[in-house]
């Protein structure tokens, strides 16, 4: 059952992105969107599944585990929200006629996505997150714009730099674990995690640390970050999302992995601390930069960073807690974020600018939109009912316990100065005074496809924070034992 | 995986590799001139190649032939073939924006040496591995990696960068082929094949720059801040 559904879920994305290049650009929208339904469908089941594993398939090269569904799933929600998107945003593009090449990466850089988190061989695990990268390079310098192209440069230089000191990292766990399992041997993550405690703890300790830096690279951890306003705020709206609801999340899943070895390794609390730190600082330069931007779709960049800071937090902190709530924000963030870069994307096609400056009055202008992209502007920034509020309260109190005291009262200042900064920004593109009167033509609304996505993604927000379902509740429980090695 | 008493001549050898690699890093790293980078580039693949041959007969492992065949190929002719013909293509024959001259380039080059040999010294003692060729294997390793990290963050030509990252990718290859030489073939066959399918990511995004920006040059990217 579940091999049949991994199966699906793997093929509906692949065989979308071998059709997408030889039907006409209409279909190729349809049929991608028929992709990200099945491979949603797929997915929920799948997810429930989870608890029964881990699956083990292909002699032991894939795996299904808890921690592996539960990104599985977010970047499948994030495709079908974004393929539905894409439906109503992309002709707005003006680039007809590469629609179907558009479409055919779009649904490969899925696939990407969703076959990383099931590569149960850390090498093989590596391969899939570097052709991420290189597909959605493409995706990122889609609109060649000057900008685009820029964007598209520094995302590929600086993430593969980054991804190579993933690879030395790599190496020196296969070596670090060839002292106890021999020269040949199949590097899955319980082969690692069994050999862990034999480990030579300075070797763990200086390959956990290249490889969190490298995969950090990928997840935009500060002071690694510098790629990711860039790549996010240039890509076509879709490809924003799918890069900070999916992408972020499935690198993210690389970092939890190797801490989970290196736990069992006799490394001490240091791996854990570099977490820590480096998602405190993540914080710290997303909430200075939210503070002072200017562009509409950096902002929600930043904002990205910060949230990958909260993940990062929470998974550092670690115990029931902090997976619980690191997980749930994992999943809280991927809907968020999605629909802010949506209303995003609207308001800059509408506006024909990407500068806050240029936007206002949105209210006036687009009454549904605005209410709902505000709705997600307070989910964001972490205000009740919404489920983020609910997940950064479970990661803080998992900080308090577990003697990181220090970091969670400095996450707690910085989510107040997000707060503060990203909703004053709100409050001047809604309240502040038009100030050229004359200039208020009216505008054409984006279509039903790029709003219906939005009204898609605040629901399941809001249910979240007002109802935490109690197997979801179990789910976390079940993976935080399995990544602390006390499970199965 | 070789045998622990490493015969002399073996060490000899590896050693003679390595510090083969170490040296044509510097050789690009004291260039402006993208004619040396290449040649030296291709030089490297070949002693790594070389490197994984020696490795393969003394360790008794032929699938190490195979690896080191490919990576004679792939690494030593068609790399650099397909960059020499994006050079040709740009015109463009050296380096002119460079942030650091290549004289203090090779000194700030030495210090990153030196500080690699602190790094694996400092693991010599716990992994009981002093004055082995696995350590030397390391501290070139981490060396070249360095080394690749300041390529990239003192020029500014778009294909110097690409250099850049191959040295990065180079250095773990070398230090892979001598810590870790059973890593199983079909990840040594995918690694490959996946830094050949970047470089040609790498090539189509020059295009896009040379017709975006008329230049190659990476200096003026500099829109997007804040």
């Amino acid at each position: 059952m579940v091999g049949a559904l991994l199966l699906v879920l793997v093929a509906a994305p692949a065989l979308a992105a071998l059709g997408c290049t030889a039907v006409r650009p209409g279909q190729a929208a349809a049929l991608n969107l028929a992709a990200s339904v099945v491979g949603f469908a797929a997915a929920v089941p799948l997810t429930v599944l989870s608890r029964g594993g881990p699956y083990h398939y292909w002699d032991g090269w894939v795996i299904f585990d808890g921690p592996g569904g539960w990104v599985v799933l977010c970047a499948a929600v994030v495709y079908l929200l974004s393929s539905i998107y894409a439906i109503g945003y992309m002709p707005l593009v003006g680039e007809d006629e590469r629609l179907p090449s558009f479409y055919a990466l779009f649904a490969g850089f899925a696939l990407a996505i969703l076959v990383s988190p099931l590569m149960n061989n850390a090498a093989i695990y590596w391969i899939a997150i570097e052709l991420t990268t290189l597909v959605s390079t493409f995706l990122i310098a889609f609109e060649r714009a000057a900008e685009s192209i820029e964007a598209a440069w520094k995302y590929i230089v600086i993430v593969s730099t980054g991804i190579s000191l993933a690879l030395f990292g790599t190496v020196l766990f296969y070596w670090n674990g060839s002292f106890l399992l021999g020269p040949t041997y199949n590097m899955t993550w319980d082969a690692l995690r069994q050999a862990a405690p034999g480990m030579n703890p300075t070797l763990a300790v200086l390959a956990f640390l290249l490889v969190l830096v490298g995969y950090g690279t990928k997840v935009g951890l500060a002071p690694m970050h510098t790629w990711l306003p860039d790549a996010h705020s240039e890509s076509p709206a879709p490809i924003s999302a799918m890069l900070s609801g999916a992408l972020l999340n499935a690198a993210m899943l690389g970092i939890v992995r190797y801490l989970a070895i290196a736990d069992a390794t006799k490394a001490g609390a240091l791996p854990r601390l570099a977490l820590v730190a480096l998602g405190a600082l993540s914080l710290l330069i997303a909430a200075l930069f939210i503070v002072r931007q200017h562009s509409i779709k950096r902002l929600m960049a930043y904002s990205s960073v910060e949230h990958m800071g909260v993940i990062a937090l929470g998974f550092g902190f670690g115990g029931p807690f902090g997976v619980a709530g690191a997980l749930y924000h994992m999943l809280n963030h991927s809907l968020n974020k999605s629909l802010m870069f949506f209303g995003a994307g609207n308001m800059m096609r509408s506006y024909g600018s990407k500068e806050i400056a240029d936007i206002r009055a949105v209210p006036q202008r687009f009454p549904v939109q605005a209410a709902l992209w505000l709705a997600g502007a307070a989910a964001i920034t972490g205000a009740p009912p919404f489920g983020l509020f609910l997940s950064e309260l479970v990661v803080l109190r998992a900080g308090f316990e577990r003697s990181f005291a220090w970091a969670a009262y400095v996450m707690a200042v910085l989510l107040i100065v997000v707060f503060i900064g990203f909703l004053s920004h709100f409050r001047a593109m809604y309240f502040d005074p038009v100030a050229d009167a004359g200039a208020s033509a009216p505008m054409r609304s984006p279509g039903g496809w790029c709003v219906a996505p939005m009204v898609l993604a605040l629901m399941p927000i809001l249910v979240f924070g007002l109802w935490w379902p109690q197997p979801m509740w179990e789910f976390f429980r079940e993976t935080a034992a399995l990544l602390s090695g006390a499970g199965r | 995986m070789l045998p622990a008493p490493l015969d002399p001549l073996a060490s000899s050898l590896f050693s003679l590799t390595a510090i083969a690699t170490l040296l044509l890093a510097f050789v690009m790293l004291g260039s402006r001139w993208l004619d040396n980078y290449l040649y030296a580039f291709a030089a490297q693949s070949w002693a790594i190649a070389a490197l994984g041959a020696a490795v393969g007969y003394f360790a008794q492992a032929p699938d190490l032939y195979l690896i080191a065949a490919l990576t004679a190929l792939f690494r030593g002719l068609v790399l650099p073939y397909l960059i020499w013909r994006m050079i040709r293509r740009l015109q463009i024959a050296r380096e002119l924006h460079e942030t650091l001259r290549p004289a203090s380039a090779l000194v700030v080059g030495a210090l990153a040496v030196i500080f690699s040999l602190f790094v694996s010294h400092a693991l010599a003692g716990p992994l009981g591995l002093g004055g082995t060729v696995a350590i030397l294997a390391l501290t070139v390793m981490m060396a070249t990696v360095l080394i690749g990290f300041l390529m990239l963050a003192i020029r500014t030509e778009a294909v110097s960068q690409i250099f850049g990252l191959l040295v990065l990718e180079n250095g773990v290859r070398l230090g892979a082929q001598i810590l870790i030489p059973g890593m199983p073939l079909l990840i040594e066959l995918v690694i490959l094949a996946d830094v050949l399918a970047a470089v040609a990511c790498l090539g189509v995004l020059v295009r896009y720059l040379l017709t975006q920006f008329g230049t190659a040059s990476t200096a003026g990217l500099k829109r997007l801040v804040g």
